[in-house]
């Protein structure tokens, strides 16, 4: 069975700024591989514990301590626009 | 039909104060130049990837406990997806199901009244870049473009969320001053509201009396102070009931505090549903405070706000003083070390939250740079008790002691303010007053108590002020009264 | 004459400290080798040909200064270009970073320059490491060294490309669902997966993070052992670095098989499996028989459902782990009037299809509404082929399957038919949801003359095991074929 996406929606999330005719297609390869994917929905997983993490493991941490941080130049090197030490960009709409 | 109730929860976000960020080794810091405390990681490049800082974790396991919340063992990191420029990675490292702590209370006093706020949760996240606005008045909407300061990504960012129990503006308020106490208190964050280490959003809607449902609530941002905290809420609950009154409706969006305009400004986003396709962050191993640790953070809790309150009350100070000398840790210190040293707490209590808060504010200086210590208070503290000082000669005392003018013996024997209390000899002194002026001294004897003053003033005058009227005033009194 | 470019790295390692050869010696066969098969191969998208030059300068003093950090020391080593190297262009084969040069080193890089390998240049592979061809680089396919019409297979092929033909003596990539050892399979070489968490993440450019592992290729497998020797441990900089003890590498290369448990995996011998392939598969399994080992059929009942489950993990992973790429801080810019724009349409000009496929994929199966059927099914059907390997280790010591389902394919044969160029990956891919260490080894070549890959699995942390068995699969397979474009060098 197709699975039924709203591509245009999905592509905003992802923010790719795709064409009409980009869209159906990636919508139409979308469902196709989803409907092969959507094969694991066959295997029976009740009270299966999900893995997210191959390890066994917890607690892997840092010492609380200061380490040498990017000088301003060698951060700003690689931005496509900077302004008085800041990375530039256009402006921006709304809030998160 | 009922009266309105407004229905309030809050949201905390507190910054703590580690010596490096949640997720790699740049320094903690606030108001350094742009982009200088950045690396790979707080940059979000390619490849970089997070480590938590251990320090944070026990931060708002001290933060969990000191709200009385369950402190989970078992706690992850999730991916909370979603694109912002101030957002590097583009999703924050936040939590989500099983955040570190859950089901707190905090218990806060409103007029005298106590109430409690059901805290439904605290977790761990990471802080954001800053923006800024470039162009018309530094307004989102207006900018020709915005320029970004990477500094404070990754700072460890504790949020503290409220069950949605508050009523009132003033409760909100009460609420958020306290939490700032713990906070500070427990010495994670400076928590200071107009830096923005300490930020509060406030949900608010209006029912019509507490047994409606729930109406539509906004949620309001840049609030920063927690006079502003009350002013938007008490806007937003005003705002909501004259839409209502009027027919209209609330619509659930996100409301801008102005400070200059005291008003909630929508912010004009369309509420999309948020899809912030939550997942468990691969980058990070579970979390696990197991017992050992949760028992050790509890043991080693400094004295909170309202336990430090309840003990100076005990000893004797009124509740006000002791809610002054709670929130300032060094007056707090002060007043603990001299009570320890012998002061009368009382007095200890009214001279530190009075003479010196005056002084210091006065002079601008803060307590460390006074020559005043806990020694000089217990000192000053005997001296009165002893008689040897009059309580308004030791006003001045105390000035000079932070002045830095010496002890407050040394002090008040060089302006010559140590009170004659021998008793011997103010009887003598009074003896001699009272046989110059006979007919005065009838009078008194006659009924007349006002004739008290006129005895005590001679025999200050005799005694160029240094005997202590107290005690004058006494032995004129049973003199008279045979 | 063995030329230098064919030496392994130890017996290069044996010539550089008795003298006979130097580290610039060595650098200078490499890139005589690069000079004569790039322009077939296709194999590097960076030559750092200063920087290897110094590197093998400052070795050779430190040798003669009595200096030795090891094995790697002076060995001629290129990179896949999605680990980031100081100074040097880093691009995933992405447009999105096209010119970006990373201000640090990831951790297996580091480790490397400090044990003093010669890093001659960064490798092609599919964009971000999404692919099992390298046709999904934005710079050019590789080509197979084998028959240059046919794909090296990826996402690593420029690294396994590199040493099938001794533009390298060893190299590195990552391996998130097959990408070390599907390549080195098609290429004729050795190729590995350690466990997860044996090799440092920290500047590798992340892909699946609960998969990606960095691994080697070499021309043989203790070659493949001391490479990995020269990259693992412990890291502070990734949280999911391993904390325990680390399993040693070459000390049972030569112990053999006898009495060791080996299980076949029945659902990797389908007909699906090109013929030739299961056949040769099969000859291995007998040859250890002889050899002493106990050969038993197993079933990874769970396997047929790996595939499914890795392309809804590893989408949803990628799809966070490249957000990241906007056009902000680095990379490149599609101007535009509002950030938000600039962002989308940055990304949609800097990412290829199967990243963008890949991303809307991920994205999707993340997304309100779908996470528990796609997502969280996919992480549930993961815990049930960890459980199988479980039940399968209870009996065995190592399992063996082909590595590949077909040797190379041509150039454009699966490009139009995702499904298809995923399947590549059916054999490799339940190593990495398991976290199970894994290798490639070269045990034959097929009617057309390519290379036919051998795996075999071992249980987390079995390395030593892992390479005690490939080694002995080497000594059994005498595979000697090296590939056209490396041993007609006299004739180009
Ligand atoms: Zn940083």
């Amino acid at each position: 069975m197709p699975v039924d996406i709203d591509i245009a929606k999905v592509a905003h999330l992802a923010r790719i700024d795709l064409s009409d005719e980009e869209l159906a297609q990636y919508g139409e390869q979308l469902s196709v591989i989803l409907e092969y994917a959507e094969r694991v929905s066959a295997l029976p997983t009740d009270g299966v514990e999900p893995t997210s993490h191959p390890l066994p493991a917890t607690n892997a941490f840092r010492p609380d301590v200061v380490t040498s941080s990017l000088t301003n130049e060698e951060a700003l090197a690689m931005a496509p626009e900077a302004e008085d030490g800041y990375f530039r960009v256009p402006r921006i709409l709304g809030e998160p | 039909m009922p009266e309105w109730e407004a229905v309030i929860g809050i949201e905390t976000h507190v910054e703590l104060q580690t010596n490096s960020k949640m997720f790699c080794g740049c320094a903690v810091a606030f108001g350094e130049a742009p982009n200088t405390n950045t690396c790979p990681v707080c940059l979000a490049l390619p490849g970089a990837i997070p480590v938590p800082n251990e320090e944070a974790i026990e931060g708002i396991v001290k933060i969990g406990t000191a709200l009385d919340s369950t402190i989970n063992k078992d706690s992850l990191f999730y991916r909370k997806n979603y694109f912002y420029p101030d957002l590097p990675k583009n999703y924050q490292i936040s939590q989500y199901t099983f955040p570190v702590c859950e089901f707190g209370k905090l218990e806060i006093v409103v007029d005298g009244e106590p109430f409690v706020v059901g805290i439904t949760r605290v977790h761990m996240e990471e802080d954001t870049g800053k923006s800024r606005h470039v162009g018309e008045d530094g307004r989102i909407h207006d900018a020709s473009h915005s320029l970004l300061d990477f500094n404070r990504s990754g700072v460890p960012l504790v949020e503290i969320v409220t069950e949605p129990d508050i009523r009132t503006a003033e409760q909100a308020r009460a609420y958020g001053a306290e939490l700032q106490r713990i906070v500070r208190t427990l010495g994670v964050s400076d928590a200071r509201l107009e830096e923005g280490s300490m930020r509060f959003d406030a949900n608010v809607s209006v029912r019509r009396g507490p047994d409606a449902e729930f109406g539509t609530r906004t949620e309001t941002k840049n609030v920063n102070s927690l006079r502003s905290l009350q002013r938007a809420i008490t806007f937003e609950i005003d705002r909501q009931t004259r839409v209502l009154e009027e027919g209209g409706e609330i619509i659930q969006e996100t409301r801008h505090w102005n400070e200059d305009k005291g008003v909630t400004i929508s912010m004009r986003i369309k509420e999309e549903s948020e899809d912030y396709r939550y997942f468990q962050e691969p980058d990070m191993l579970p979390l696990e405070i197991d017992e050992a640790w949760q028992q050790r953070v509890k043991a080693e809790q400094p004295e909170l706000p309202a336990q430090k309150r309840a003990r100076y009350v005990g000893l004797g100070t009124d509740a006000h003083t002791a809610e002054l000398l709670a929130d300032d840790p060094a007056l707090g210190g002060l007043f603990d070390q001299a009570v320890q040293a012998g002061a009368n707490a009382k007095q200890a209590g009214i001279w530190i939250t009075q003479e010196v808060v005056a002084y210091l504010r006065r002079e601008e200086k803060s307590l460390v740079e006074t020559a005043l210590s806990a020694a000089h208070v217990a000192e000053l503290s005997e001296m009165v008790s002893a008689g040897d000082l009059s309580s308004t000669a030791s006003k001045d005392v105390l000035n000079a002691v932070l002045a830095g003018d010496g002890t407050p013996r040394e002090i008040a024997e060089a302006k010559d303010l140590i009170q004659i209390s021998d008793s011997g000899f103010l009887e003598a002194e009074v003896d001699a007053v009272i046989a110059d002026n006979t007919d005065a001294f009838e009078k008194l004897a006659g009924g007349d108590m006002k004739m008290i003053g006129f005895f005590v003033g001679q025999v200050m005058k005799r005694t160029g002020g240094k005997a202590d009227p107290r005690l004058v005033s006494e032995m004129v009194r049973n003199k008279a009264q045979g | 004459m063995t030329d230098l470019a064919d030496l392994s790295i130890v017996e290069a390692g044996r010539q550089l400290r008795s003298g006979d050869v130097t580290a610039v010696d060595l650098w200078e066969a490499a890139a005589t080798r690069i000079a004569y098969t790039e322009p077939h191969l296709h194999a590097f998208l960076t030559v750092d040909r200063e920087g290897a030059l110094a590197t093998a300068k400052v070795v050779d003093a430190a040798f003669r200064a009595g200096e030795d950090a090891g094995p790697l020391q002076g060995i001629p080593i290129a990179l896949k270009d999605n680990m980031c190297t100081k100074g040097l262009a880093t691009t995933a084969s992405s447009r999105m970073l096209e010119g970006w040069v990373p201000p640090y080193d990831g951790t297996a890089v580091a480790n490397l320059r400090n044990a003093g390998a010669v890093l001659v240049g960064k490798t092609n592979l599919d964009e971000f490491a999404m692919g099992s061809s390298t046709e999904n680089s934005a710079f050019g396919t590789s080509r197979n060294p084998w028959d240059v019409d046919r794909v090296p297979g990826g996402s690593s092929g420029g690294s396994a490309g590199s040493v099938a033909v001794g533009s390298s003596m060893g190299a590195f990539g990552s391996d998130t669902g097959g990408s070390i050892r599907q390549p080195a399979a098609l290429c004729g070489v050795v190729g590995m997966k350690p466990t997860y968490g044996l090799v440092s993440r920290y500047g590798l450019i992340a892909f699946a993070s609960s998969l990606d592992q960095i691994g080697p290729f070499a021309r043989s497998v203790e070659d493949a052992a001391l490479l990995l020797e020269g990259v693992a441990g412990h890291d502070i900089h990734d949280a999911t670095s391993y904390r325990g003890e680390y399993p040693t590498l070459t000390d049972g290369l030569e112990k053999g098989v006898k009495g060791l448990r080996v299980g076949i995996v029945k659902e990797l011998m389908v007909d699906a499996i090109d013929s030739e392939i299961r056949a040769a598969t099969r000859a291995m399994a007998d040859k250890l028989s002889d050899a002493g080992a106990d050969v038993v059929e197993v079933s990874l009942p769970s396997s047929e459902y790996a595939l499914s489950a890795y392309y809804l993990i590893a989408p949803a992973e990628c799809s966070a782990n490249l957000a990241r790429l906007d056009g902000v801080r680095y990379g490149n810019r599609v101007p535009a009037d509002t950030t938000d724009e600039m962002m989308a349409k940055t990304r949609a000009a800097g990412f290829g299809p199967e990243v963008t496929r890949r991303i809307l994929l991920g994205t999707y199966a993340l997304s309100a509404g779908y996470y528990d059927a796609f997502y969280g099914q996919a992480q549930r059907v993961r815990t049930l082929v960890r459980q199988d390997f479980a039940t399968a280790y209870e009996q065995t010591d190592v399992l063996i399957s082909p590595t590949t389902p077909t040797t190379a394919f041509e150039i454009g044969a699966k490009t139009d038919d995702p499904i298809a160029m995923y399947y590549s990956d059916v054999c490799t891919i339940p190593s990495n949801l398991a976290g199970d260490p894994s290798i490639s080894v070269p045990v034959g070549v097929d009617t057309r003359g390519l290379p036919i890959g051998f795996q075999i699995m071992a249980p987390a942390l079995g390395e030593s095991m892992l390479f005690r068995v490939a080694a002995e699969v080497e000594r059994l397979a005498e595979f000697s074929a090296r590939p056209s474009l490396a041993v007609s060098k006299e004739t180009v």
